[in-house]
């Protein structure tokens, strides 16, 4: 007879996860109130009101955690699986500022589109739920249950656009190439799991930290296995295949809540796995790094600049993007991470509002038409629109006064801190990179300010009508500029809070 | 050799794991036909599994065992979006290989 012996279950800290609890119960709620209110023409308004609500308390939850955790250190619990601490507190912050930027952006999108569905907000605020999770995550297998949270409502999201073939592509081939990439990760888990005897982060470093392994090769290819996987979640070159085209045929608010979000909570992992978890391979994982990084920030400038579509020349921005964030990664000491942090927020803002843009800008009911084409003299019959998607353009590029040119400035310095000559080489590449990615950059902002060639074309943009900006989207939009703004030219604040939150 | 000199230790499932990724791996990103496709990534995940049995039995820890169940989990609500994603495709358009997903190329 088998002795019953008694199942020690971990202590549960629910305060810990509350803000995830939050949106999960929210984003489950949504489903229920649909089924109840199925034939009730008020059930999107409806739906779409309990998720703002449920993100505000999610916000209001991490404030106050965000005290707590700066005051009296962080917060480990369920069995040393979930770690609550400043950067993923700050972390958690962009991710549901993301999300509720992304859900004001698709309430009048959906309606113009004729796709209203509530199971859209659920999808929305699951993803936020695993991207919080993956911000806390402090083990392994968290970290994947964290990923595929996140990612399967990704993929719905994406093919949403039931009306328009490209929409449903690119759900496909971003599910094809996410579950692959899932899958390398995993078995980078295994062979961590195997190398080590255990899937916590600090445990892996406890471990390697007083054991020699006999063998490296298990471990090593592991870790290169885990930053695979993450890459591809980045979208870091040679893992970016997938982007330009997801990014071109989601719907635009789900692209804009993808670019910002997504990238926050990727990055979240990839940090918190490399500096918690091996830092005594520096020496191994950095070189990986300064090669991301280096390939992501000139493969992306450079097929900026071959691009005839809007949307997709600020999917190949994002590439660029992920490779200056890879900068404060590789530079692995704490003016690295803050950098990082710092520029996860602002390019949050810059890309929402550059999409949101897009969102409203592109002629026709059908989210399809984003050439250079279609944009050109926008600034001129729309001056506010089209000044507001030059301003975000250039943010991005990095011109002075804007929160792009601070997040670029201190993601530079990190890594000229280091001060060897490979920090020096991945600094060149990345200036290099910033200028030519400024002439992408300009380009858009010229093809805003000139009039179409022909008559007819022009005939043809004035005789639309022009599309008036919802109030929800115009918060989005001043928000977005506001905060770009307000970094540009007042960044001590945001420095700050940026170095209050590297600590893991 | 006798029998007994041939007993099967994890390293065995190990490579046998290793080998049953690349399989999968490689024809996740050459085989054109996406349910193909799907089935090479869920080749690739069950491979992952054995490993971590694997790892489980060589170090004596259940953690691994319990691993498993997690990815089991994943794998299907995965397939069940990836199948209804394909399902949306196929009512418009009659077949699902990748090299017909022309509207997105380069």
């Amino acid at each position: 007879m088998i002795a019953a012996a008694p199942i020690a279950t971990p202590a549960v800290d629910l305060w810990a996860i509350a803000p995830i609890i939050a949106l999960v119960a929210t984003g489950v709620g949504l489903v229920l109130i649909r089924a109840l209110l199925r034939r009730n023409p008020a059930v999107t308004a409806v739906c779409f009101s309990v998720a703002v609500v449920g993100l505000l308390v999610a916000a209001g939850l991490l404030a106050r955690q965000w005290h707590r955790v700066r005051d009296d250190g962080p917060i480990v619990s369920l069995a040393d699986m979930v770690r609550v601490d400043p950067f993923a507190v700050f972390l958690g912050i962009v991710v549901v500022a993301a999300t509720l930027a992304g859900l004001l952006l698709s309430y009048a999108y959906l309606r113009r589109e004729e796709l209203e569905a509530p199971e859209y907000f659920a999808l929305l605020l699951l993803s936020a739920a695993g991207m919080l999770m993956m911000t806390t995550a402090n083990d392994l297998v968290v970290v994947f249950v964290a990923l595929e949270v996140l990612s399967i409502p990704l993929y719905v999201l994406v093919a949403f656009d039931r009306r328009r073939l490209r929409s449903q592509e690119a759900g496909l081939k971003y599910f094809v190439l996410g579950a692959f990439s899932s899958a390398v990760f995993l078995y980078g888990i295994a062979l961590v799991y195997g190398a080590t005897g255990t899937t916590s982060l600090s445990g892996i470093a406890t471990f390697l930290a007083g054991n020699t392994l006999f063998e490296q090769t298990t471990l090593l290819v592991g870790l290169g296995l885990l930053l695979v996987g993450l890459g591809f979640k980045v979208a870091a070159v040679p893992f970016h295949m997938w982007t330009p085209d997801v990014y071109q045929g989601a719907p635009t608010p789900v692209t804009a809540f993808m670019a910002a979000a997504t990238k926050a909570a990727a990055f979240a992992a990839i940090l918190r796995i490399v500096l918690t978890a091996f830092p005594q391979y520096r020496d191994d994982w950095r070189p990986i790094l300064w090669v991301l990084a280096a390939l992501s920030m000139l493969v992306g400038a450079i097929a900026a600049l071959a691009q005839n579509d809007v949307k997709r020349t600020l999917a190949y921005s994002s590439i660029a993007h992920a490779g200056y964030i890879l900068m404060g990664v590789y530079a692995a000491t704490s003016r690295g991470r803050e950098a990082a942090l710092l520029y996860l927020l602002v390019y949050a803002f810059m890309a929402i509002g550059a999409f949101a843009i897009v969102m409203i800008a592109a002629p026709g009911s059908d989210d399809a038409k984003h050439s250079y084409d279609d944009y050109r003299g926008l600034a001129v019959r729309r001056p506010v629109l089209g000044g507001l998607l030059i301003f975000f353009v250039l943010a991005q590029a990095g011109v002075p006064l804007t929160s792009g040119f601070v997040g670029k400035l201190e993601l530079f310095g990190s890594v000229a801190q280091a001060g060897e000559t490979s920090d020096y080489v991945l600094l060149v590449i990345g200036v290099l990179s910033a200028v030519i990615a400024f002439a992408f950059y300009l380009r858009i902002a010229w093809t805003l300010v000139t009039a179409p060639d022909d008559d007819t074309a022009v005939a043809e943009a004035y005789s639309t009508r022009p599309r008036r900006v919802d109030g929800w989207t115009g918060i989005v939009l001043a928000g977005a500029a506001a905060l770009t703004l307000v970094v540009g030219v007042l960044p001590g604040t945001f420095i700050h809070f940026a170095r209050d939150a590297v600590f893991f | 050799m006798t029998l007994a000199a041939l007993e099967i230790t994890s390293s065995y499932y190990l490579v046998l794991a290793a080998m049953v990724f690349t399989i999968g791996a490689v024809g996740v990103l050459t085989r054109r036909n996406v349910l193909v496709m799907f089935m090479c990534v869920e080749l690739m995940l069950n491979a992952v599994n054995l490993s971590f049995v694997a790892f489980a039995r060589a170090l004596d820890d259940v953690t691994g065992q319990v691993i498993v169940f997690f990815v089991l989990v994943v794998a299907a609500a995965e397939v069940a979006v990836g199948l209804a994603i394909i399902v949306a495709i196929f009512r418009r358009r009659r077949h699902a290989t990748a090299d017909d997903l022309l509207a997105l190329r380069g």
